[in-house]
C-alpha cells in the first residue's frame, strides 16, 4: 500500500494528465466515430477552459459550478458550429474546424478578461485526481450506455455510408449537429479540469499543436474505438515519461515509435487484440 | 400508390427527365426500361429527394413529397435499393436489418429477422457475417430485405439482377411478386428483359428522359418506337 | 498607402502561394494532408543557412541546393510515411498521421543539429540591402528578388504540368489513379516526382522566407502551415491555379490587416476569409474537388 501512495505521490501530475487527456480523446472519438473530421476539440477544450478559469477566478464560483457551466458553453459552441460546416466533409471540414480554432486562439490572445497572450495563472487547484477519473468514469459510462441506443447505430451508419443512410430515414444533419455538440461537451470538461489541474493556461496550450496531439492519440488508439481513444492517449501520455532517459532523444523517438505504430498498426493499437472480434464490437451491433 | 405527374429534373443545361408521369401501384409492379442514360436512376433519384425538380410533383397516397428532405420521404414510406449496392459493409447483417428498420422501431426481434430474410430470399444468413464480406446475390438480396424492414408503401429496385445468373433471376422474380402481392407497390429497374417479362404487370419506358411507351410487357416489347430506340443496344432481347 | 500594402501583400502572397502549391500536389494526387510539408519547409531553411553561411556557397546556390534537398527529403516522406500504407489501402487520415510523426522527427534533427537558437544569414548584403523607390511604393531589392524567385518557380511548375510528359502523367494520376494505372502510367514514379516537385516548392518557399526575415528558427513553420490550409481551401483544393490565387489573396487580407491596425487580430482575420469563403462556397474558388465523403 505504502508502495501504491509512493508511486501516486511521485506521479501524481502524470495521472491527472493522463485522466485528462482520456477524456480529451474520447471527445475527439465521438466526432470520429460519425465519420466527421472535426478537429475543433482543442479549441472547445480552450472555451472551457477560459471560462471556468474566469468563473473560479473572477468570481469565486466552485468547481462544480464553473464546470457545468463551462460544459454548456462549449457544447452550444460546438452545436452553432455545426450549421455553418454542414456541407463540409473530409478534408475540407478539418481544415475548417483547424480554422475555427484559430480564430478562437486569436480571439484568447487579444481578450483582455482572458488575459491575452500571457493567459491566467493562480486557478485553484482543485481539480484533484477524484475528481479528474471521477468524471472520465462519468463520461465513459454515459458514452457506453450512448452506445447502446440508436442514437450510435444512427452514428455508424451515417460513418459508413451517408446516403444509405438518408435512404434508412437518418436525419443525417441532426446526427452530424448532435455528435459535434456531444464532442464539445465532452471536450469542455475536459477543458475545464485542464484549467483546474494546471496552474495556469495560455491561448496556446488549446492551438493546432493540441489539437495534432489528440488527433494523435485517437488515430494510434484505434479511430473509430473509444476504448482505443483511451488507450492511445494513455500510452502517448506516458510514453514521453517512460523514454525521459532518452533525454536529447525524447523526441526524434517519440517520432519514430508514432510512426512505427501506425505503419504497423493503422487500425491502431486497440485493432492488435480486437482483430478476432472484428466488427462485433460495432456499437451498430449492440442494437441489433 | 406512388405519382409523379409531369417531373422534371435538370442537370446543367441538360434535360435528364422531362415531363414524366406515372403511377406505381400498391400489390402492382410496374417496371421502368429504356437504355443506358434514359433517366431511370434520375427517376429514381428525383422520386427519394436526392435529385430536385426542375418541374412537376411526385406525391404518395395522395400527399405531396417531393419538396421533403430524403430522409423524410424515406420515412414516409419509400424504400429503394441502388444500382451499386449500397450496404453498410462493414457492418454485419444484422445492423444493416436494424438500419432498415431505424425508422420505425428500436429493435427487431428474431422473427422478424427471420422474416425479412425470408421474403427476399435468403433464409438462414448468418446474422454475424460482415455484409461487405456477403457473396455478390447476398448482398443484393441482403439490400432488398433492409428496404424491406422499414414496412415500406413503396419499394424501388434499381437493376437488382445485375451480376446475377439466369438461374438466380428467375428465384429473383418469384422473390419480386411476393413482396408486390404482400401490398406493396413496387418500382422495378432493369435492363434483364425476360425479369421484366415474368416479374412485371406493367412497363414505362423512358428515353432520353421521356416516357416513350407505357403497357404490358409484351405490348411494350411489340411497340416499334421502343424497338427502335434499343436498336444500339440489343433490340433482339426485347422480342 | 494602399499602393504600399498591396504590393507588401503582393510580396507575402507570393510566398504563401508557392508553399500552399506544395500542399495542393499532394493532396490533389494522392488526397492526403500531408503535415510535414512545413518541417520540410524549415529543413531547407536551415540547409540553406549551412550551405551559404557555414559553407560559403553562394546564396543562389544554396538556394537551388536547399531546394533540390527538400525535393529529396519529401521523396524520402513518401516511401518511408505514405506508401506502404498506400499498399494497404488505409484510407487518408492515417497517413496524415505518419506524416505528423515523419514531422516530428524532422523537427527533432533538426533541434539536434542546430539547437533552438536563431540563425541569421551572414552572407553580405541581406540587411544592407539597396531600397528602391518606385513611385507610391517601396522596396527592398531582397524582397523583390524573393518575389521574383517565387514567380518564376510557379512558372515553371505550371510549364511542367501543362507541357511536359510529367506533368501530364501528374494531372492523370490526380484525377482518377485507377484510370492512369490503366493506361500505363507508372504510379510509384509519378508521385515519387509529385513530391518532389512539392517539397521543393515548399523547400524553396522556406529559403525564401528565411531569406525576407534574415531569420531561420526552428519554428518558422508553424504560422505558414495553417496559413498554407487556408490557401487552399480558399484556391479550391487540388487547384494549382487556386493554391497561387489564393495565395495571392491571403497575402493581401493579412497585410492589409497589419497595415489598418489590426495586426494581433491577423490570423483570426485570415481564418475568418477562408472559414466564410468554406462555407459559402465549398469546393473554393477554383476547385475540382468536390465534397468528398469523410
Amino acid at each position: 500500500m505504502q508502495t501504491l501512495l509512493d508511486f501516486y505521490a511521485r506521479h501524481s501530475r502524470l495521472i491527472d494528465q493522463i485522466g485528462v487527456n482520456a477524456i480529451l480523446a474520447l471527445s475527439l472519438s465521438v466526432s470520429l466515430q460519425a465519420g466527421q473530421l472535426a478537429l475543433a476539440q482543442a479549441a472547445f477544450m480552450g472555451i472551457a477552459a477560459y471560462v471556468s478559469a474566469i468563473l473560479a477566478l473572477n468570481y469565486h464560483w466552485p468547481l462544480l459550478a464553473t464546470i457545468v457551466v463551462a460544459v454548456l458553453v462549449s457544447t452550444v459552441v460546438a452545436a452553432l458550429l455545426a450549421y455553418p460546416v454542414r456541407r463540409l466533409r473530409g478534408v475540407f471540414l478539418a481544415i475548417a474546424t483547424i480554422g475555427f480554432g484559430e480564430i478562437v486562439r486569436v480571439i484568447a490572445n487579444n481578450l483582455s478578461i482572458t488575459g491575452g497572450a500571457e493567459g491566467m495563472s493562480g486557478i485553484p487547484n482543485d481539480a484533484t485526481t477524484p475528481v479528474i477519473y471521477g468524471s472520465l468514469a462519468v463520461v465513459a459510462v454515459a458514452l457506453w450506455l450512448l452506445s447502446r441506443t440508436k442514437f450510435a447505430l444512427a452514428v455508424a451508419l451515417v460513418r459508413e455510408d451517408e446516403y444509405a443512410a438518408r435512404g434508412v430515414g437518418i436525419d443525417v444533419g441532426a446526427i452530424r449537429t448532435l455528435s459535434l455538440a456531444l464532442g464539445g461537451a465532452i471536450a469542455g470538461l475536459g477543458g475545464a479540469l485542464y484549467a483546474h489541474a494546471s496552474f495556469f493556461i495560455t491561448p496556446n496550450d488549446f492551438g493546432f499543436a493540441r489539437m495534432e496531439q489528440i488527433l494523435v492519440w485517437c488515430v494510434v488508439g484505434g479511430v473509430t474505438s473509444p476504448v482505443g481513444a483511451v488507450i492511445g492517449s494513455t500510452a502517448l501520455s506516458i510514453l514521453p515519461e517512460a523514454i525521459r532517459f532518452l533525454a536529447d532523444y525524447r523526441e526524434v523517438t517519440n517520432g519514430i515509435i508514432l510512426l512505427a505504430v501506425i505503419l504497423f498498426a493503422p487500425g491502431g493499437l486497440s485493432s492488435l487484440w480486437s482483430w478476432r472480434r472484428g466488427a462485433r464490437r460495432d456499437p451498430a451491433r449492440a442494437n441489433a | 400508390m406512388l405519382t409523379l405527374e409531369h417531373v422534371s429534373v435538370r442537370y446543367g443545361g441538360v434535360n435528364a427527365l422531362q415531363d414524366v408521369s406515372l403511377t406505381v401501384e400498391p400489390s402492382h409492379v410496374l417496371g421502368l426500361i429504356g437504355p443506358n442514360g434514359a433517366g431511370k436512376t434520375t427517376l429514381v433519384n428525383a422520386t427519394t429527394g436526392l435529385a430536385p425538380l426542375a418541374a412537376g410533383k411526385v406525391s404518395l397516397d395522395g400527399s405531396r413529397i417531393n419538396s421533403l428532405p430524403p430522409h423524410l420521404i424515406a420515412r414516409a414510406g419509400i424504400a429503394r435499393t441502388y444500382q451499386n449496392i449500397r450496404l453498410f459493409g462493414a457492418l454485419d447483417v444484422r445492423a444493416n436489418l436494424a438500419a432498415g428498420a431505424y425508422a420505425r422501431k428500436a429493435r427487431l426481434t428474431k422473427d422478424e429477422i427471420a422474416a425479412l430474410l425470408e421474403r427476399a430470399g435468403i433464409p438462414g444468413l448468418d446474422l454475424d457475417a460482415r455484409a461487405g464480406a456477403l457473396p455478390y446475390g447476398d448482398q443484393r438480396r441482403l439490400e432488398i430485405a433492409r428496404a424491406l424492414a422499414s414496412s415500406p408503401k413503396v419499394l424501388m429496385l434499381d437493376e437488382p439482377a445485375a451480376g446475377m445468373n439466369p438461374s438466380e433471376t428467375t428465384r429473383l422474380v418469384e422473390t419480386i411478386r411476393a413482396i408486390a402481392a404482400s401490398g406493396i407497390a413496387v418500382l422495378l429497374i432493369e435492363h434483364d428483359m425476360p425479369l421484366v417479362r415474368a416479374a412485371c404487370d406493367s412497363v414505362v419506358v423512358l428515353n432520353f428522359g421521356e416516357v416513350i411507351a407505357r403497357g404490358t410487357p409484351a405490348e411494350v416489347a411489340r411497340d416499334p418506337v421502343v424497338v427502335e430506340a434499343y436498336l444500339g443496344s440489343g433490340a433482339e432481347a426485347l422480342a | 498607402m494602399l499602393a504600399q500594402q498591396l504590393l507588401n501583400g503582393l510580396f507575402l502572397g507570393a510566398v504563401y502561394a508557392l508553399f500552399a502549391v506544395g500542399y495542393t500536389l499532394v493532396f490533389g494526387v494522392l488526397d492526403i494532408l500531408n503535415l510535414a510539408h512545413a518541417a520540410i519547409f524549415t529543413a531547407a531553411a536551415f540547409a540553406a543557412f549551412s550551405l551559404a553561411s557555414a559553407a560559403g556557397v553562394p546564396l543562389p546556390l544554396a538556394f537551388l541546393a536547399a531546394a533540390a534537398l527538400a525535393g529529396i527529403l519529401g521523396i524520402l516522406l513518401d516511401r518511408v510515411a505514405f506508401a506502404p500504407l498506400r499498399a494497404r489501402n488505409a484510407g487518408t487520415l492515417v497517413p496524415l498521421i505518419s506524416s505528423i510523426g515523419v514531422a516530428i522527427i524532422i523537427g527533432a534533427v533538426l533541434r539536434g543539429i542546430y539547437g533552438v537558437d536563431e540563425r541569421h544569414f551572414t552572407a553580405g548584403g541581406l540587411d544592407t540591402a539597396p531600397v528602391i523607390h518606385a513611385g507610391p511604393v517601396t522596396f527592398t531589392t531582397v524582397e523583390l528578388t524573393i518575389f521574383l524567385a517565387a514567380i518564376v518557380l510557379m512558372l515553371v511548375l505550371s510549364w511542367i504540368l501543362r507541357a511536359t510528359p510529367l506533368g501530364r502523367r501528374i494531372r492523370a494520376v490526380a484525377e482518377d489513379r485507377v484510370a492512369a494505372a490503366l493506361l500505363g502510367v507508372n504510379l510509384e514514379w509519378t508521385i515519387a516526382a509529385t513530391f518532389f516537385i512539392a517539397s521543393s516548392l515548399g523547400g524553396a518557399a522556406g529559403v525564401l522566407t528565411a531569406l525576407r526575415y534574415n531569420s531561420v528558427t526552428l519554428d518558422m513553420g508553424g504560422p505558414i502551415e495553417l496559413k498554407g490550409l487556408a490557401v487552399i481551401i480558399l484556391g479550391g483544393m487540388g487547384s494549382v491555379t487556386g493554391a497561387v490565387i489564393g495565395g495571392f489573396i491571403l497575402g493581401a487580407v493579412e497585410t492589409l490587416a497589419i497595415a489598418y491596425g489590426l495586426s494581433e487580430w491577423r490570423d483570426a482575420i485570415v481564418f475568418g476569409v477562408m472559414f466564410l469563403l468554406l462555407v459559402l462556397r465549398p469546393t473554393g474558388l477554383f476547385g475540382k474537388r468536390a465534397l468528398r465523403a469523410a
